[in-house]
């Protein structure tokens, strides 16, 4: 139990959950909720493992995969912008559209041979850097490079561009946007395919780089869920949902190798003499993200900071409402 | 003609001679509900076709299989019925849940630890292995129906008090249900090193229609349990209570209107705990009624997702308790039937395509579409 290659591997298992978060980050910030994100994940694992096998060209695989979220998020989001319909309840069946539609076209996946995996680099200076650097920069898949890009860069689009001041307005109060001339109804489309594209990144980076191959629904194993939670806990900000992505990635990575030694601390390591204890491991990352949920709300609470204003509210053009 | 406020929404191109006019609707009358949600069925079955054409299979046959392999016979009639058991149950659960527009997800987890309960009292065993079946079942009952509402209390009183949502945390849940029921199926209760639990006595089991064969003959083979009986039961118990106590009430006022509920006085928060393990106890008696009417024993993989496809019962029910039967009826048959159709992704996929249609054709109960010629409208 290496406590550096905990870190790298938690690195790379976390932005999955990091492509999903900032994704779901811009539906919500738009007004949007799609709990739609595990059917996303799913359907872009199975796009990316689909496209590789008939092909061999992951980074087609990795195209074809956001566009195929991408496309199933445009359901979600006909029938809550157009329909107005109820946005959890329509997530929930987008959950279960994209868990059938990956289920029926993956039929018999599983059982594919060697593929082409998407490339892994190493960072020629920046991977000298004492600690970081081995953690960072190290052997490390494309997709975890194009992730750091991702953290700064969506914060920078949200926070400090006129398209991400729109953004903002569309999801606080789209009634005052609407008078402004931003179009409303379009702009969300858009941040909810933006929110789709992404998830469909996070599905093809499990199924192409983190943990190659497709297991069913076992391919995300809840991870969509556990984005949704963390953007909860990230209150809607890109840099502080990378932090709770890369701690998570971590702590998935230490249950899988907090099993392997004998002893543990000058300890003899329970773990490792009684494998079953590996159940309760696995519970961890659940529990803990209820933990972080507690976390998250009781600082919301304290801050006086909420949700995106019209978060899960349709907008009518000329009801009133906000 | 009920129009007030008209939403028009006009395409200015000159190129369409028609245009769609949408109108809110003040009031529906009675049939529109049951239309609209039968012809979202129906167009689901079609679209589910369409898909299953484009993998590959051949929707028509697998249709037709599958009618015949969930309502052919008495026999198989008597399968469904199996099926439709549980999901009565996790269906209720969610209804009662939903009715406050509490979205509880976690109807699977406490589907497996109601399941856990229940085998708990024979394999710890809680009560002595030789109490009479009456005892034995009561008393499974009653601890897995105890289990689930603990399960469910968990993401309730932490929306309650920490305002969690519950639909992360009853969902996180179940995963946590899975791995505790797996940790007992592998490490305590395994017998031979198999992963699964020693069969129950036969104390432990609810009866069935196949065990009166000797005085009814014709119910040979039919393995249809007392667990129907507890979800028919249920279901007029929740109607009686959503629609006829003060309770119930509440329940639908704090979901149609919360803020209205509040100023009235109405505990929110206590209503939050109180229905959510109301919900969480009704999955968990569904776990006790698989497990003993059933399967007999505990093992894992017990359930195809009833949890999960008790919301879609109960929003296809519109929440209507008494409805939740007939529409479990015929979900029990898409699940038996679905079994053995290949790929094995296809009930999940109908599943998914129904619940999107209906939620899409909601629509139409909101608003009259109309389609306009445009050569008189200007």
């Amino acid at each position: 139990m290496d406590l550096i290659i905990i870190l790298q591997a938690g690195v790379a298992t976390g932005t999955v959950l990091l492509f999903a978060t900032i994704g779901e980050i811009f539906a919500e910030r738009a007004g949007i909720l799609n709990l739609g994100l595990e059917g996303m994940m799913l359907i872009g694992a199975m796009a990316a493992m689909k496209t590789v096998v008939a092909t061999g060209n992951p980074w087609l695989g990795v195209l074809v995969a956001m566009l195929v979220a991408g496309l199933l998020s445009q359901i979600h989001a006909l029938i809550t912008i157009q329909f107005q319909a109820d946005q959890v309840v329509s997530g929930l069946a987008l959950t279960f559209l994209g868990a059938g539609l990956s289920l029926v076209f993956g039929e018999g996946l599983s059982k594919a041979g060697a593929m082409s995996l998407l490339p892994r680099y190493t960072v020629p200076l920046l991977s000298r850097m004492p600690v970081l650097g081995p953690i960072l920069f190290i052997d490390q898949s494309v997709m975890v490079y194009l992730g750091y890009a991702l953290i700064p860069l969506s914060w920078y689009y949200i926070n400090r561009t006129r398209p991400g001041l729109h953004l903002r307005a569309i999801g606080e109060f789209p009634a005052a946007a609407d008078v402004l001339g931003i179009n409303v109804y379009a702009l969300r489309y858009f941040y909810v395919f933006i929110g789709g594209l992404l998830a469909g990144l996070a599905g093809a980076t499990i199924s192409l780089a983190v943990s190659p191959g497709w297991f069913s629904e076992l391919t995300t194993s809840g991870q969509g869920w556990i984005a949704i939670g963390l953007v909860i806990f990230a209150q809607w900000n890109p840099i502080r949902a990378a932090f709770g992505s890369y701690i998570f990635g971590a702590l998935r990575r230490l249950i899988l190798d907090i099993q392997g030694p004998a002893m543990l601390l000058g300890l003899a390591n329970p773990f490792y003499y009684n494998p079953y204890l590996g159940f309760f491991l696995q519970m961890i990352p659940y529990a803990f993200t209820i933990a972080v949920l507690i976390i998250g709300s009781r600082e919301a609470l304290r801050k006086r900071f909420g949700s995106p204003a019209a978060l899960g509210i349709p907008f009518i053009r000329g009801e009133r409402g906000i | 003609m009920k129009s007030s406020e008209a939403t028009k929404s006009t395409r200015r191109n000159g190129l369409i001679p028609f245009r769609i006019e949408l109108e809110t609707r003040m009031e529906q009358p009675r049939w529109l509900g049951a239309a609209v949600s039968l012809g979202a069925m129906i167009f689901a079955l079609f679209l589910g076709g369409v898909i299953l054409s484009m993998a590959g299979g051949n929707p028509i046959r697998a249709y037709s299989y599958m009618l015949k392999a969930a309502f052919g016979s008495w026999g198989v009639f008597s399968d469904t019925l199996v099926k439709a058991t549980p999901l009565i149950l996790t269906g209720l659960a969610c209804a009662v849940a939903f009715s406050m527009r509490l979205w509880n997800i976690g109807a699977e987890g406490q589907f497996y630890v109601g399941a856990f309960g229940a085998s708990a009292v024979v394999l710890a065993p809680l009560i002595p292995l030789d109490s009479p079946a009456w005892l034995m079942i009561l008393t499974m009952v009653a601890v897995g129906t105890l289990a689930g509402a603990a399960w469910g209390f968990v993401p309730g009183f932490l929306k309650a008090r920490y305002n969690v949502n519950e639909i992360i945390s009853s969902l996180m849940m179940n995963y946590i249900a899975v791995a505790w029921n797996n940790f007992f199926i592998f490490a305590v209760w395994s017998e031979g090193g198999f992963q699964m639990s020693p069969k129950f006595p036969k104390t432990a089991w609810l009866p069935r229609l196949t065990d009166y064969v000797e005085k009814i003959p014709a119910f040979r083979g039919l393995t249809a349990h007392l667990g129907l009986v507890f979800g028919l039961v249920m279901a007029g118990i929740i109607w009686w209570v959503l629609y006829r106590s003060k309770w119930g009430y509440e329940i639908r006022l704090i979901g149609d209107n919360p803020r209205a509920a509040e100023y009235s006085g109405i505990n929110i928060k206590r209503n939050i705990v109180l229905v959510m393990m109301l919900s969480g106890g009704l999955a968990g008696l569904a776990g006790v009624s698989e497990i003993s009417g059933v399967v007999h024993r505990l093992q894992g993989a017990i359930s195809p997702g009833y949890g999960f496809t008790g919301i879609i019962i109960a929003w296809l029910a519109k929440l209507n308790p008494i409805l939740v039967v007939p529409v479990s009826v015929l979900f029990g048959g898409l699940i038996l039937a679905g079994r053995e159709i290949q790929p094995s992704g296809v009930p999940k996929l109908i599943q998914g395509i129904i619940l999107v249609c209906l939620i899409a054709s909601d629509f139409l109960l909101r608003y009259r579409v109309s389609i306009v010629r445009r050569s008189w409208e200007s």
